[in-house]
């Protein structure tokens, strides 16, 4: 057994998460990500718009799926990244992961909104109306509200430190909560709408229609993860000015 | 066990001399029903078939507010503090103080149901299957409810943050308190939904005294 009084030696992945290291080497990276983020957008958005078909049964408002996709993937893969992160602040109590899951927060609402947006615009056309109480619409709403309940939580506290544990614990809740949500919502649509809305999809979808669905999928992945970094840059700065205005403001006046 | 008792008994006593929260939280609650019909029309057939929704709506509304209050006074008169120096663990305090909760505030609130069951034109027999319903559901609600209250106690301007953020965890509550009372669409999908209405309730009431027993532990220091 080893004894907890030895300090161990640093290894990589405590000087990548060291606020500081992380400024220095994200800082690198931003410029290289942007790069890659608007290749991917300029070839998917081509692919979706020109290069792939239209339905036989939609037309043109198939493509809207090339955006809705992407969008509805990240609301979900956004809060499994929180979810991670707050298990980092309860078991280790790591500030990059404080900083993380508040950095995330908006950028998952956002996605969301932008799932919801999307579905609802697809949605008009296909199904003759903007809203319609379908599982997957309707459980992305509730998740739309799990992420405002979380942001308006964190702008509740004014101590950050306790505010990042509290929203730990709530996030952590929500993440037990999304499955069973997302089932029960089903089985209630099951329930008092039997017939299938969605008319495409399905596993037999063809190439030309699944590559720009996928260059789609990883260029807004590219674009949550430049934005999650300038996010995270951007709350360890405000830390600091915090944390010297504090400074400043505890020194006696010379 | 004795700790565990004691709060208990604390709370009950509690809530008992200070009889005036419960019949605020009472009336609210006979009131949110009350107004319903000033807002979708006295038609007598429709308030029978959305009757069950009014009562559930008004039980996680009233829940939720009043739960707010849970942890609060304790934290202002210093019981809080006192609690996390004792013998028993925090969860089993959670755990404690919601028993009280059940009995002091949820009982009189189901007592309370037939009273809505009459202005809203209830037939027996779904009076009978809501008061099932949510004598499975509310343990589960409560739980939630506590969740929210532990983690917002330490807001001097909480407000509604606490019911807010628990409000979207609740549907599969709602989802299946409903279920198990409106006329089946299906042969068998009310028994289903309160089998699930239970498990909920179960589940929900296993991990609250821990999640709400962390959060006022993280909350304090």
């Amino acid at each position: 057994m080893a004894s907890t009084e030895t300090v161990r030696p640093m290894r990589w992945y405590d000087r990548l998460g060291h606020p500081g290291a992380f400024l220095s080497w994200s800082g690198r990276l931003i410029w290289p990500l942007a790069g890659v983020t608007v290749l991917l957008f300029v070839w998917g958005l081509w692919l979706a718009l020109y290069g792939s078909p239209e339905d036989y049964q939609m037309g043109a408002t198939v493509r809207i799926m090339y955006i809705h996709v992407p969008n509805a993937w990240l609301s979900q893969f956004v809060y499994g990244i929180m979810t991670v992160a707050a298990i980092g602040t309860l078991v280790w109590r790591h500030p990059m992961a404080d900083v993380t899951m508040k950095a995330a927060a908006p950028l998952g609402a956002v996605f969301t909104l932008m799932a919801l947006f999307t579905g609802s615009l697809w949605g008009r056309p296909t199904w003759g109306t903007f809203w319609e109480w379908d599982g997957r619409l309707t459980s992305t709403l509730i998740l739309f509200f799990i992420y405002l309940g979380l942001i308006a939580l964190w702008a509740a506290f004014d101590d950050k430190l306790r505010a990042a544990r509290l929203v730990a614990v709530l996030t952590l809740v929500g993440a037990i909560n999304i499955p069973i949500i997302k089932f029960s919502v089903d089985w209630w649509n099951t329930l008092h709408q039997p017939a299938s809305v969605f008319v495409a999809g399905g596993p037999k979808m063809p190439m030309n229609i699944l590559m720009p669905l996928f260059v789609m999928l990883f260029a807004f992945t590219f674009l949550f993860l430049l934005l999650q970094i300038l996010a995270m840059r951007s709350e360890i700065v405000t830390r600091r000015i915090d944390a010297l205005q504090r400074k400043m403001a505890m020194e006696p006046r010379a | 066990m004795t700790g565990f008792a004691a709060v208990v008994r604390r709370d009950i006593r509690l809530a008992v001399a200070a009889g005036g929260d419960l019949m605020t939280l009472l009336l609210f609650f006979v009131l949110v029903g009350a107004l319903m019909p000033f807002a979708v029309g006295p038609d007598k057939v429709l308030l029978g078939r959305i009757a069950p929704g009014i009562v559930w709506i008004a039980a996680v509304l009233a829940l939720l507010l009043g739960l707010d209050r849970l942890f609060m006074s304790d934290r202002e008169d210093g019981s809080l503090r006192a609690f996390r120096n004792a013998d028993i663990a925090m969860e089993a305090i959670v755990f404690a103080k919601l028993v009280a909760f059940w009995l002091t505030v949820i009982l009189p609130l189901l007592l309370a149901v037939p009273i809505h069951a009459l202005l809203l034109g209830m037939s027996l027999e779904t009076l009978g299957r809501t008061l099932l319903s949510l004598l499975i559901g509310t343990p589960g609600l409560m739980s939630l409810g506590a969740i929210g209250a532990a983690i917002t106690v330490g807001l001097r301007r909480g407000g509604l943050i606490g019911p807010v953020i628990i409000l979207p965890l609740a549907v599969p509550i709602l989802i299946f308190g409903i279920g198990a009372v409106a006329p089946p669409p299906a042969p068998g999908a009310d028994r289903a939904a309160l089998f699930f209405l239970a498990a909920l309730s179960l589940v929900l009431s296993a991990i609250a005294p821990f999640a709400a027993g962390l959060a006022l532990r993280l909350g304090e220091d």
